[in-house]
């Protein structure tokens, strides 16, 4: 092993600054982590401790300062990705990094495939891994189905897959039961032991974790207050524990820090019961989320859940608020039976959940406003309680903020100030604190703790904080959906022979038969021959990236059997649907005759209309105003108005007039109407001229004009419609795919995944474009071969060039979607953007109804400056003309430079990095 | 009943409140409604416009250039002389829809009065244009034919006088018909999206169960999303009715405004509620979009507004009457080409707000299906 003290310290902050709009995140931060150390980053919630961490893998934007990482300028693009192998992140939140619909294996595999590992290499990772961290019974577990506890071993996993010089975790224990916790960490400290040199630099919101770091740095209002050992700091700070010494911290000196909170004891019993639960039972398919579970809560008093995730604690307090069916058992709410459809028992609690749930989009009065009314406060009561509740909970401040960009900490205070604001009687608070700094935490217990000794409210609160836990009056501890013991704090630690909560709590779980999964194995395996894999980047290092995003998406749309099935069955369907469905052809034009004649000619004037399969007879007309009537309320398309003595007339040679009405609301239709009377009118005269000249005379045309329908001699629309709705389908559905595509991962987070790989931006866009590709020509296949076969669709022209046309047409559309998905924030954005954008020069500037060469001025060009049009000339070129390979080459090479362009204009849109 | 108001209100407000915070579908609303509509009415001719004709003329006669000088803009390019030869790999790339074949001695022979052959060749792969378009090849020619030989035309030969007078829209501007055309489609296209992806975007948010647990109904919430999008959606059909088509389209509308706005209000009560369902159906927003595609593209091409009804397969014309937008099709263009009033069109009126309410109330059942399943 190197001296490592002799080396350069691998992570330099110089007078680091951020800042997003007017808040500061970091004010001037100047820091040295060095090789191997083990770093805890604790500070309030805010923005500070992520931004930092941000930074400093590369995957948000430097503004001001320099950070410099194994000897090299982040600032420097080349840099960051030259440094990204030898890094990991883990984002804050918890499977952050992962793929719910992805297995455990598959999830790391795919982390490995990022940084480049061979198949052998990935294999032997993978299995070490999950072995280290005693998830190997699971590897084909899908990632989404793991407890909180399992999907953070997992992100680890994942993380550490490369063998990273550099380790960074953003509060990877937020939300994680203390047993799971204790498990992580163990697992790091192995980890750490058979990788010496690694440096680990750790966000976290608990204080008893940062006890087990080498040095602790303290960060407040964008600065560095504290930086040093726990001893150092504690020292410093003359406090006992690590959890008090951060209450003065960032105080100004003098100021007396806030002192630490307890519980005030509780009344004697008032008696009543708030919340009773019997056998209550609720399953999910063969899984039992709760299972017979008892419990009695008092009113007034304050009722804690304390269990692993997926304990089954959420699904109960779910069940209780009427939002989950109960499957099994009975359960009370203020005396009267849980009853979804009873508003009146909704008005008398209140309820917190887990994430936040309020409305980002509206200001934090503007919530508590509207939650005022929809709880029926008085409307002239609503400002004053508003007010009051801002004030109560120390909202006044960010009163107008959106809550979107809020910390923590204030969100959950709002959440609160929200459950609160109607004065229910019970609170149900589902993990209301986790992740949440102790500070914020202890002024949210001193809420509750007014809440229910000043006002009487009973409080059901689930978390993972032993001493949150321990401030409650009476706790149930829950496990795999069993209640395994229930009483008072003190009562159960005594019980369990225990120092503490968070032992007994351990200690019963362990009995349970929890902590035997999970020893890890034999560290001594860690110690790694491989080399760490090599920054070069060639052409083959570049198409395993590529491959890497597509066989990840690949996966996750083959598991979605809901988006496969409509992307090909409901393609079919719908070319089944238009094929047919939009047609021109004209046959059943409803009209009706007004006869004001009756006579033989005048009948046999009528007949010719009858005969035609082009027109169906309605009920005759009997009156002028019957023709407004009937033509305006749709009915007939033409009335046919013969005059009186029209049978005379004739006969007489007198050239009686026949008035024939047409309606004009569809304009193409009224001109196909004209146009076929023209003939029908001609037909007759020739039947009626050699009638009366004898058999061989005619009307005397100068010249016969021969008509021939090239491509459809038929003329029907079937085969004419037929491949401008595959082109129609496959600019559509594709582009919709692919337009969610990067909004999405935006939205759930996923992106830092990509973002802190060595991938490029557009391997990161080709990689997600190929699987939709591999999906639009699946569809292409499908479509074309219900065509020829299904419809009979004759292909005239070179299959070769269908085949070819359609892949890049596939390629153009996914990559508009592509396109569209870096241009907007949200998924519903990126939906109705590619919707709106492709439907109107796909349906209307293609030549797929109206030829291209009627259409005129912006809208053409809207139609040529689109795939659709090019690929419509392909299709018709190759079904129903017979066009050769070659003399489509054009629009080939427009196809192509479409999808190029539009990757390259979604390439420099998209930043790797984020503000 | 004041409670169910007042929530309906509130909850209301609020859609807003979150609308205006996207921009970006603002300005797709904006887009949709304004811009759209221009481009499809000045672009798309269903009518024969601008036709590419193509002339192979081996004749070369007074006659001939005659004929071939008779197709003039706006229904006919400028025929282009071609060759013999060109005529097949012209067609195929789609260069002419028509070519007429004038063969050697056409004058002569139509002096003689043989009636000599006169080919007409037609691009009927563009089914919109082939029909028409040869019906106006042969009326343009005979007439030509006519007034060259100073003979009566064929119409003055005919025992009638044929006087057709076409309702509505008596010289038979597209621009007419297209404009509404494309206000129909956004109005689905929106109204589809617009609603359904709110409902996705609060399940996925998490606030739609903190809503649950409010003293609300799950129905006032559903309502509420299809009252405040509506309403939004009926301001852009005002506007866009008002200053896009009125105002700088300049097309006439026939029938009574406030009832078209009245329609325009019941459908989009039926395709909102028709957004949520689909909603209900889908459990992300990926789904969601494949999903929604195929309903609002099947109801922009079937429901007669693009293609006439009477044209469908009889099963298909039958099937499609599940869709508002069918009734809403025959609605507005009575009320804005023909000017029919309430008596004509209240079947329309009356079907619409039934199969709304089937809607509504599906959706409003699988809304209580959905959230139990995704907790």
């Amino acid at each position: 092993m190197t001296d490592l003290g002799a080396l350069a310290p691998p992570v330099v902050l110089e007078a680091v600054s951020h800042r997003y709009g007017a808040l500061v995140a970091l004010d001037d931060v100047g820091l040295r982590f060095a090789a191997g150390g083990a770093t805890a980053v604790i500070g309030p919630d805010g923005v500070g401790k992520s931004t930092l961490l941000g930074l400093l893998v590369g995957v948000r934007r430097l503004q001001r300062g320099r950070i410099t990482v194994f000897g090299g300028d982040m600032g420097e693009r080349a840099v960051r990705d030259a440094v990204a192998p030898r890094v990991a992140y883990m984002p804050q939140g918890l499977g952050r990094n992962l793929y719910p619909s992805l297995s455990v294996a598959e999830n790391v595999d795919f982390h490995a495939r990022l940084f480049g590992l061979d198949a052998a290499a990935r294999a032997a990772r993978i299995e070490r891994l999950l072995a280290a961290t005693g998830l190997d019974p699971f590897a084909d577990r899908l990632a989404g189905q793991l407890s909180g506890g399992m999907k953070q071993k997992l992100s680890l996993c994942c993380a550490l897959v490369h063998d990273p010089d550099l380790l960074v975790l953003d509060e990877p224990t937020t939300g994680v039961d203390p047993l799971s916790r204790r498990q992580f960490w163990d697992l790091i400290d192995d980890i750490r032991r058979s990788r010496p040199a690694m440096t680990v630099i750790v966000a976290t919101a608990y204080m008893d974790e940062a006890g087990r770091f080498d040095r602790v740095v303290a960060i407040s209002d964008g600065r560095v207050v504290a930086d040093g050992t726990v001893a150092e700091i504690l020292a410093k700070t003359g406090a006992a524990t690590l959890e008090e010494a951060w209450r003065s911290l960032g105080r100004a000196p003098g100021e007396a820090p806030p002192p630490p909170f307890a519980m005030p004891p509780r009344a004697a019993g008032a008696g009543g019961v708030a919340i009773e639960a019997e056998g209550l039972t609720r399953r999910f398919g063969a899984f039992t989320a709760v299972d017979h579970v008892s419990f009695r809560i008092e009113t007034g008093e304050i009722f804690g859940f304390l269990g692993s995730n997926g304990c089954g604690k959420t699904t109960t307090m779910k069940m209780l608020t009427g939002l989950l069916s109960i499957d099994e058992g009975s359960a009370t709410l203020l005396g009267r039976p849980v009853d979804a459809a009873d508003l009146a028992v909704r008005l008398r609690v209140g309820y917190v959940s887990q994430s936040f749930s309020l409305w980002e989009e509206l200001s934090v009065r503007a919530n508590l406003v509207l939650h005022a009314r929809l709880y029926r406060v008085e409307e002239a009561r609503v400002a004053g309680l508003v007010a009051e509740s801002l004030t109560r909970f120390d909202l006044v401040d960010h009163a107008d903020d959106l809550p979107g960009r809020l910390p923590l900490g204030i969100r959950q205070r709002l959440q609160l100030a929200a459950a609160c604001l109607h004065r229910p009687e019970v609170l149900i608070l589902d993990e209301p604190t986790s992740g949440v700094d102790p500070q914020a935490r202890d002024d949210f217990w001193r809420h509750l703790a007014k809440l229910s000794r000043d006002d009487g409210v009973t409080i059901f609160v689930s978390t993972h904080f032993m001493n949150e836990a321990e401030r409650c009056d009476r706790i149930s501890l829950m496990h795999r959906g069993r209640v395994l013991a229930i009483g008072a704090p003190a009562d159960l630690t005594r019980e369990a022979g225990a120092a503490s909560l968070e032992e007994a709590f351990v200690r019963r779980l362990e009995e349970a038969g929890e902590g035997a999964a999970a020893p890890p194995r034999d560290p001594a395996t860690q110690p790694d021959a491989v080399a760490p894999p090599v920054a070069a980047r060639g052409l083959a290092a570049s198409a395993g990236l590529v491959w890497a995003f597509a066989r990840r998406e690949g996966l996750e749309i083959l598991r979605d059997r809901v988006r496969l099935g409509f992307a090909v069955f409901g393609s079919l369907l719908l070319l089944v649907l238009f094929a047919f469905g939009v047609s021109f052809d004209v046959e059943n034009l409803p009209f009706a005759v007004f006869d004001r004649d009756g006579s033989i000619e005048s009948a046999r004037f009528v007949e010719t209309f009858r005969g035609s399969r082009y027109f169906v007879e309605r009920a005759p007309v009997a009156s002028d105003a019957e023709i407004d009537r009937r033509l305006t309320s749709g009915e007939l398309r033409f009335v046919v108005n013969l005059p009186p003595d029209f049978g005379a007339d004739l006969l007489a040679g007198r050239r009686p007039e026949v008035g024939v009405a047409i309606d004009g609301a569809n304009t193409f239709r009224a001109e196909t109407v004209k146009a076929y009377l023209q003939g029908v009118v001609l037909a007759w005269a020739s039947r009626v001229a050699a009638d009366t000249a004898g058999p061989g005379a005619s009307l005397a045309l100068p010249f016969d004009l021969r008509t021939r329908l090239a491509y459809n001699q038929a003329f029907v629309s079937v085969d004419a419609i037929t491949p401008g709705v595959i082109m129609l389908l496959l600019v559509l559905i594709p582009s919709a795919m692919t337009a969610v595509g990067v909004a999405r991962e935006r939205e759930i987070g996923s992106i830092a995944n990509f973002e802190a790989s060595p991938a490029s931006v557009v391997e990161f866009l080709v990689g997600k474009q190929l699987p939709y590709v591999a999906v639009g020509l699946t569809s292409f296949a499908t479509l074309a071969i219900a065509a020829r076969f299904g419809f009979g669709v004759p292909i005239h022209g070179s299959l070769a060039a269908l085949v070819v046309g359609a892949t890049l047409y596939v390629f153009a559309a996914t990559a508009f979607g592509l396109l569209v998905s870096t241009l907007v924030r949200t998924q519903v954005a990126a939906i109705m953007a590619a919707a709106i954008l492709s439907v109107i020069p796909t349906i209307n500037f293609s030549g797929f109804i109206n030829p291209m060469s009627s259409i005129e001025g912006a809208a053409r060009w809207m139609g040529l400056l689109f795939p659709a049009s090019w690929f419509q000339t392909i299709a018709v070129g190759s079904f129903a003309k017979g066009v050769g390979f070659f003399d489509l080459i054009d629009c080939d090479l427009a196809l192509f430079a479409f999808g190029v362009v539009f990757i390259a204009a979604a390439a420099l849109v998209l930043n790797k990095q984020e503000a | 009943m004041r409670r169910f108001l007042a929530n309906l209100f509130r909850l209301g407000v609020k859609e807003l409140a979150s609308l205006r915070h996207d921009p970006m579908m603002l300005f797709l609303i904006f887009y949709a409604f304004s811009a759209a509509v221009v481009f499809v009415s000045s672009g798309v001719k269903l009518e024969v416009s601008n036709a590419a004709i193509a002339v192979v003329d081996q004749d070369r006669s007074e006659l001939s250039t005659r004929m071939i000088d008779a197709f003039t803009p706006p229904f006919f390019r400028k025929p282009a002389l071609i060759d013999a030869s060109e005529v097949d790999r012209a067609m195929d790339v789609g260069r002419f829809g028509f070519v007429l074949h004038i063969p050697p001695s056409f004058e002569a022979d139509v002096l003689r009065g043989r009636a000599p052959g006169l080919g007409l060749t037609v691009d009927a792969t563009v089914m919109v244009q082939a029909g028409n378009g040869a019906a106006y090849i042969q009326s343009i020619l005979l007439q030509e034919a006519a007034a060259w030989l100073h003979s009566k035309g064929i119409e003055a030969q005919l025992p009638i006088a044929v006087v057709p007078r076409v309702w509505f829209n008596p010289n038979v501007e597209g621009r007419w018909f297209s404009s509404i055309m494309q206000l129909v489609n956004s109005i689905v296209i929106l109204s589809i999206l617009l609603v359904g992806a709110a409902v996705i975007r609060e399940r996925e948010h998490g606030t739609i169960e903190h809503l649950l647990v409010m003293p609300v109904t799950a129905f006032e919430i559903a309502l509420a999303k299809i009252l405040a999008n509506g309403a939004v959606l009926l301001l852009a059909v005002l506007l866009s009715m008002e200053l896009v088509v009125r105002g700088l389209l300049g097309v006439p509308i026939a029938g009574s405004r406030a009832l078209f706005l009245f329609g325009t209000t019941i459908f989009l009560f039926s395709t909102t509620a028709l957004g949520i369902l689909i909603a209900t159906l889908a459990r992300s927003m990926p789904q969601f979009a494949l999903m929604a595609i195929p309903v609002f593209t099947t109801m922009l091409l079937l429901s007669g507004n693009m293609t006439p009804l009477e044209s469908m397969p009889k099963i298909l014309q039958w099937a499609m009457h599940v869709s508002p937008s069918v009734y809403f099709v025959q609605f507005s263009q009575g009320v804005l080409y023909r000017g029919a009033g309430l008596d004509i069109v209240w079947p329309q009126l009356l079907v619409m707000t039934g199969l709304g309410a089937v809607f509504l109330a599906w959706a409003t059942h699988r809304f209580h299906l959905m959230l139990a399943q995704s907790a």
